[in-house]
């Protein structure tokens, strides 16, 4: 179980920025579309996405990140694991 | 410390928070079950669907600053205490409801109204951030050892019984006064908003009466609280992975299975299935209602079998069965599927209403209501409105005009027909029991999360460390369903298909609910915290 957490791990990292890049083409594209053909403007509903998703995508290439340096093979138990 | 063994203590520690929190998700329900209303009151009157759009940014906006309300209460909870920093959240979330209220609408004051509701929107959101971590804490800290599950579960049911009280409200309000008196401008949807003082008025003195959680107590008698507690949550890198696993393993997975189930699936059954403004809130009240001692029963479960595997099982079934059960929504709906009377009264075709222009004596304004009857009770009205001019032209191609053969010489320009449906008893039970199955999910995966939450992390940063990735799950995965749902089906509609596949938008929540699963499954524990002092 620990190899496929840590494995899985890079998978995270992997998908993080993927979602990130997907995010903008995406947005890149409707924005061009709604401007040309209905003229309505999403520039702001997109970059809110963006701006919301973007350190979330963040956190989960950390989290992708410390599931490949073995992080989570053993979990806390007590708050003194936890604790400075 | 074990917690408190005296039943009458811990069913008031209960009752005080769960009261306070009930109205602090009423509040910020309200919003959001009045979103069609409140697009036509503060945004310009021909922005249609923009217009509800920007309304649904703006009751997202609410959700999206909930991870900050989480660090700077939940900063302020692990500093001075539980208690006193839920009572200001409860205060600020009061008074900015209340005020939403008192926004005089886009007619009167122009762009300023969006922009005073969006600030006093994410007043709400920043209040809602730091009221649950409280709550949940507080009452965890106070449950007795081996019933943790249990009794934070009441907390758990707070916020579908805020979202119950936040409908009954609306249907009450809106039955006694008609819908054109609920929605003028200083109409009946305001009073919701007004009635929010009165009930944060009870809160407030009810939770005046509560003592500090003991453990809190007894870390600061003892000089243990934590001096930053954002730097010991989010920079400790032991803690650190503890927060982003209970995001990304269980809380965002349980958010778009909670925001699904009870707000989705009402704006689908409204928007898309067309069902009438009143039934459709109905059928949410009863399912709401038969579901949720479920909360209370997957959180004692949880205390036996552990909190994992029934967070996850919650999942997996909303992941399989969402769209089957969306389908059957408009299977069920839809006219295609229905016989109609046998009579002749089966069709009840209203009265033509014309309206000559008076500036253009060419052109007349129509609208006729045709009731349709089906054999199961079901009555499907259509209101068709249409401009027609030219009244020699004799070629004309109008739907409408077919309908009304006295009109046959005039050309259409703008023939628009709006459906709404009640449903028939049967039909109606059918849709109580499809939602009821979302909200049964949403007990599975919710009921249990605030122990699970609460046992994770230490005393002496709980509140904080919690509080963060329950809202980011909640407030930004699950707030963002119906926003992102209605704009995902957007993106599928085409000169083709001009409605759209509108099944797409579930595709949303099934995605990260699925993640979610995945991750909960490998790297989660099912081990049960015994104490949670520590």
């Amino acid at each position: 179980m620990n190899k496929i957490k840590k494995l899985l791990g890079y998978v995270w990292m992997l998908i993080a920025p993927t979602i990130i890049i997907l995010l903008v083409i995406q947005a890149k594209n409707k924005i061009t579309i709604a401007t040309e053909v209905t003229r309505a403007n999403t520039i702001l509903q997109w970059v809110i996405i963006l701006l919301i998703f973007t350190p979330i995508c963040v956190g989960f290439f950390i989290f992708g990140k410390y599931a490949s340096e073995n992080a989570y093979d053993h979990l806390p138990e007590s708050s003194d694991e936890i604790e400075d | 410390m074990k917690g408190t063994n005296q039943p009458s203590k811990i069913a008031f520690v209960i009752g005080a928070s769960s009261v306070g929190t009930l109205i602090e998700w009423y509040d910020f329900y309200i919003f959001g079950m009045l979103a069609t209303i409140l697009s036509k009151q503060f945004f310009p009157s021909d922005a249609g669907t923009a217009a509800l759009l920007s309304t649904l940014a703006i009751f997202a906006a609410g959700f999206i600053v909930r991870p900050f309300g989480a660090l700077v209460f939940g900063r302020l909870g692990d500093l001075i205490g539980r208690k006193h920093t839920f009572l200001l959240t409860l205060i600020i979330m009061g008074g900015s409801t209340f005020a939403i209220g008192l926004v005089p609408g886009y007619k009167t004051i122009g762009w300023l109204a969006p922009i005073l509701v969006l600030i006093l929107r994410l007043l709400q959101g920043l209040a809602l951030g730091g009221e649950y971590g409280g709550a949940a804490t507080y009452v965890a800290e106070h449950a007795p050892e081996g019933q943790r599950g249990f009794w934070t579960s009441w907390i758990q049911t707070t916020a579908t019984l805020g979202l119950f009280l936040a409908l009954g409200v609306i249907i009450l309000i809106r039955s006694n006064q008609g819908v054109e008196k609920f929605s003028a401008e200083w109409g009946g949807w305001r009073y919701p908003f007004w009635v929010s003082i009165l009930l944060v008025g009870v809160s407030v003195l009810i939770r005046m009466r509560m003592s500090e959680s003991p453990m809190f107590t007894k870390l600061k008698s003892e000089g243990k609280t934590s001096a930053n507690p954002l730097k010991e949550s989010f920079g400790n890198k032991a803690n650190f992975k503890m927060v982003l696993l209970a995001l990304f393993g269980a809380v965002m997975g349980q958010g778009v299975v909670w925001y699904t189930g009870q707000f989705y699936a009402q704006s689908f059954i409204e928007t898309v299935c067309k069902i009438d403004f009143i039934q459709s809130r109905n059928i949410m009240l009863v399912a709401i209602l038969m579901a949720t001692p479920c909360f209370v029963l997957f959180g004692w479960l949880s205390d036996k079998f552990g909190r994992k595997w029934i967070m996850l099982l919650g999942m997996f079934l909303a992941i399989v069965t969402y769209r089957p059960i969306y389908k059957e929504f408009l299977n069920i709906t839809s006219a295609s599927n229905k016989t109609q009377g046998i009579d002749t009264s089966a069709t009840k075709v209203g009265p033509l209403m014309p309206l000559l222009d008076t500036k253009d004596k060419h052109k007349m304004y129509i609208k006729q209501v045709i009731d349709t009857v089906y054999l199961d009770g079901s009555v499907f009205k259509y209101t068709i409105t249409d401009t027609l001019i030219g009244f020699n032209d004799l070629d004309v191609n109008s739907s409408i005009n077919s309908m009304n053969p006295m009109l046959v010489k005039y050309k259409s320009i703008k023939p628009n027909v709006v459906v709404e449906k009640t449903m028939g008893s049967s039909a109606s039970w059918n849709l109580i029991w499809l939602v009821f199955i979302q909200i049964v999910y949403v007990t599975m995966v919710y009921g249990p999360i605030a122990a699970f939450l609460v046992e994770m992390f230490p005393t002496k940063i709980r509140y904080t460390s919690m509080s963060l990735p329950y809202h980011i799950g909640n407030g930004v995965f699950g707030g963002l369903v119906p926003f992102l749902g209605t704009l995902i089906v957007e993106f599928t509609k085409s000169s083709n298909n001009p409605k759209g596949d509108v099944l797409a938008g579930l595709w949303y929540p099934i995605g990260v609910a699925a993640v979610c699963l995945i991750i909960g499954t490998i790297y989660l524990s099912n081990k049960i915290d015994k104490d949670v002092m520590d």
